[in-house]
């Protein structure tokens, strides 16, 4: 009895010990949801079929890997062809020049994958570009604050789907051009974005640069600085822990927001996948949202962790515990 | 010598939501070029609005600060302010905290060269060069206020303003930062006006002890010459006559003149009405 209680206490030892290197928590974490996910997904029936298991997952996973691998090399046969009749023209007609047109393919999972990670980068950018001045604004100066704050307590609550059709119209009254640089598409969704998700990032700036240290104040009073090197030296760095709390709400919000967007607008990206899919109706269609859910489940958490490492990088107190 | 700083008149009114409070009423004192002047006064009798009103942070109601025969309004680096709890931009090292008063003030007048020579100066006069690309973070609270000195000094003030500048360090640190001071006054003959509640700190330190009375609509009570050779030793002036009676002075004003009676309940009162407690304590 007494043995058995020792080696009880060191194996808990042991346990504490590796869990402290944070590893076998989550595996156990992880295992665990892809057991019940198992069990209780051959309990649901659709009239797709089961409910996609880990099985089907993975399997549908690699179908998607296969086409995309399928399409790329037709892409560039495509594009092989394309060359060689032109060089083939030329060497009859040294003067011709020709065009080389873009493959038409279907876009696959990671085209669409690529087509949302810039959209919602470019709309998030766009975000951070009005709301973090705008936030420093109406944190250094009450009266601005006071005359914006309906407007922003207001606007903030709006669900993306009911921007979606005004920024869809005027997207497509205003940007008229022969040759233009963006799809409208492209533009409806970033606009979406950029709508929605601008305002954790602009009430935190504001919270953040309302709240700098009075002392701290006092001693740019004292120095007569001037406004900019008051707003660069003083307001700025104090307000960057709560600006960055801002972005990563934000850019959790663009994804969200993105992924509503593409799916109601039919706008080129993983929302698009997803409906097409459920449009589309076969027996793999569950386990291919699946898929599509899990890599936008990922995908949002590794752009946390890349607004946490610059967060990091930012930061001037590397004493600050992140998470 | 001619009057250097004159604290003329002042008076000052804070609105409160239960109608104005007078912090302060008539406090007049005339400074020299060079004169080491203390106030002491219970917590909450406006030393700090005094000294507030003089580095132009606040305005008084009435009355104003003459500088050198000129009313001076707003704050300004001539007259740098020690803070008591060191107000170090603690995004930057001691060097570039310096360096942010230094490039204000002789942005014009001192190049490059001139500018860096100046701040390891003033980093060397409190003893700091070592700590010269330390964050506010990595160094102990003595040397931050340390820091802090160093900063004030760096604009070269006509009147140096420290608000209970040691009162937050241990009884070691803040007697060795008390010597550092007087060593650099020796040096600087800088004019200082000095918050302390401190009756020891006091006595050493100043030439003048300016003793107020209790707020509300506190004023100057007492001053005191202290007359004692510099340099002073504070294990010599232990047993010194003298500065026991010094010290003996400021005591009975403090504590038989001016006792603070504070009943339990209006320390509550004060607590809940923090405007008046805020216009109090600053």
């Amino acid at each position: 009895m007494m043995i058995s209680n020792i080696t009880m206490a060191s194996l808990k030892d042991k346990i504490s010990a590796f869990s402290v290197k944070g590893m076998l928590l989550p595996v156990f974490g992880i295992l665990v949801f892809i057991l019940l996910w198992q069990v209780g997904a051959s309990r649901v029936h659709t009239s797709l079929g089961e409910f996609p298991g880990p099985v089907v997952v993975y399997e549908q996973w690699n179908s998607l890997v296969a086409e995309h691998q399928n399409e790329r090399i037709k892409a560039d046969k495509f594009y092989a062809r394309q060359e060689e009749r032109i060089a083939q023209r030329q060497a009859k007609d040294p003067s011709y020049v020709g065009t080389i047109r873009d493959y038409t393919g279907k876009p696959t999972f990671f085209d669409q994958i690529f087509t949302s990670l810039y959209t919602v980068l470019a709309g998030f950018g766009l975000a951070s570009l009005i709301a973090i001045p705008v936030g420093i604004l109406i944190g250094l100066n009450r009266s601005v604050y006071s005359a914006l704050n309906p407007v922003i307590q207001v606007f903030k609550p709006v669900s993306p789907l009911a921007w979606l059709p005004l920024v869809t119209m005027v997207v497509s009254a205003s940007y008229v051009s022969d040759d233009p640089m963006f799809s409208k598409s492209f533009l409806t969704s970033m606009f979406t974005v950029t709508l929605c998700c601008m305002w954790p990032t602009l009430i935190n700036t504001a919270v953040g640069v309302a709240a700098v240290e009075k002392d701290l104040l006092n001693v740019s009073k004292v120095l007569r600085l001037g406004w900019m090197t008051h707003v660069v030296k003083i307001v700025v760095p104090s307000a960057i822990p709560l600006m960055f709390t801002g972005l990563r709400l934000s850019l959790g919000i663009a994804w969200m927001v993105l992924i509503a967007a593409e799916m109601l607008a039919q706008n080129p990206g993983l929302g698009k996948f997803v409906w097409d899919e459920f449009q589309n109706g076969s027996s793999n269609s569950l386990g291919r949202i699946m898929v599509a859910v899990l890599m936008i489940g990922f995908i949002g958490y590794l752009l946390d962790r890349v607004m946490l490492a610059i967060q990091r990088f930012v930061s001037w107190d590397k004493t600050q515990v992140l998470r | 010598m001619t009057t250097h700083l004159d604290i003329s008149h002042v008076s000052i009114e804070f609105p409160t939501p239960k109608g104005s409070f007078k912090a302060l009423d008539n406090v007049s004192l005339k400074i020299e070029k060079g004169e080491f002047v203390s106030l002491i006064g219970h917590s909450g009798c406006g030393k700090s609005t005094v000294l507030n009103i003089v580095a132009g942070l606040y305005d008084a109601t009435e009355g104003g600060i003459l500088l050198d025969g000129r009313e001076v309004k707003g704050p300004g680096p001539e007259r740098a302010v020690v803070f008591q709890n060191h107000s170090l931009l603690p995004w930057l090292t001691s060097y570039q905290n310096v360096e942010l008063a230094v490039k204000q003030v002789f942005r014009k007048t001192k190049s490059k060269k001139e500018m860096h020579d100046w701040i390891m100066h003033n980093l060397e006069l409190v003893h700091m060069t070592h700590a010269a690309d330390k964050r506010p973070a990595e160094i102990s609270g003595g040397m931050k206020q340390r820091v802090g000195i160093a900063r004030a000094l760096a604009m070269e003030p006509s009147v140096l303003l420290m608000d209970e500048p040691f009162g937050a360090l241990d009884a070691l640190t803040r007697a060795h930062l008390q010597d550092s001071l007087m060593e650099i006054q020796k040096d600087l003959n800088n004019t200082v006006i000095m918050i302390t509640h401190d009756v020891d700190e006091a006595v050493l330190l100043s030439d003048r002890i300016v003793m107020m009375t209790n707020g509300p609509e506190a004023t100057i009570g007492e001053i005191l010459h202290v007359d004692l050779e510099r340099p002073r030793d504070r294990l010599a002036l232990a047993n010194d006559p003298k500065y026991v009676d010094y010290r003996a002075q400021v005591l009975t004003f403090l504590y038989e003149k001016q006792r603070k009676v504070e009943p339990i309940h209006s320390v509550a009162k004060n607590k809940a009405t923090p405007a008046t407690t805020k216009a109090a304590q600053a």
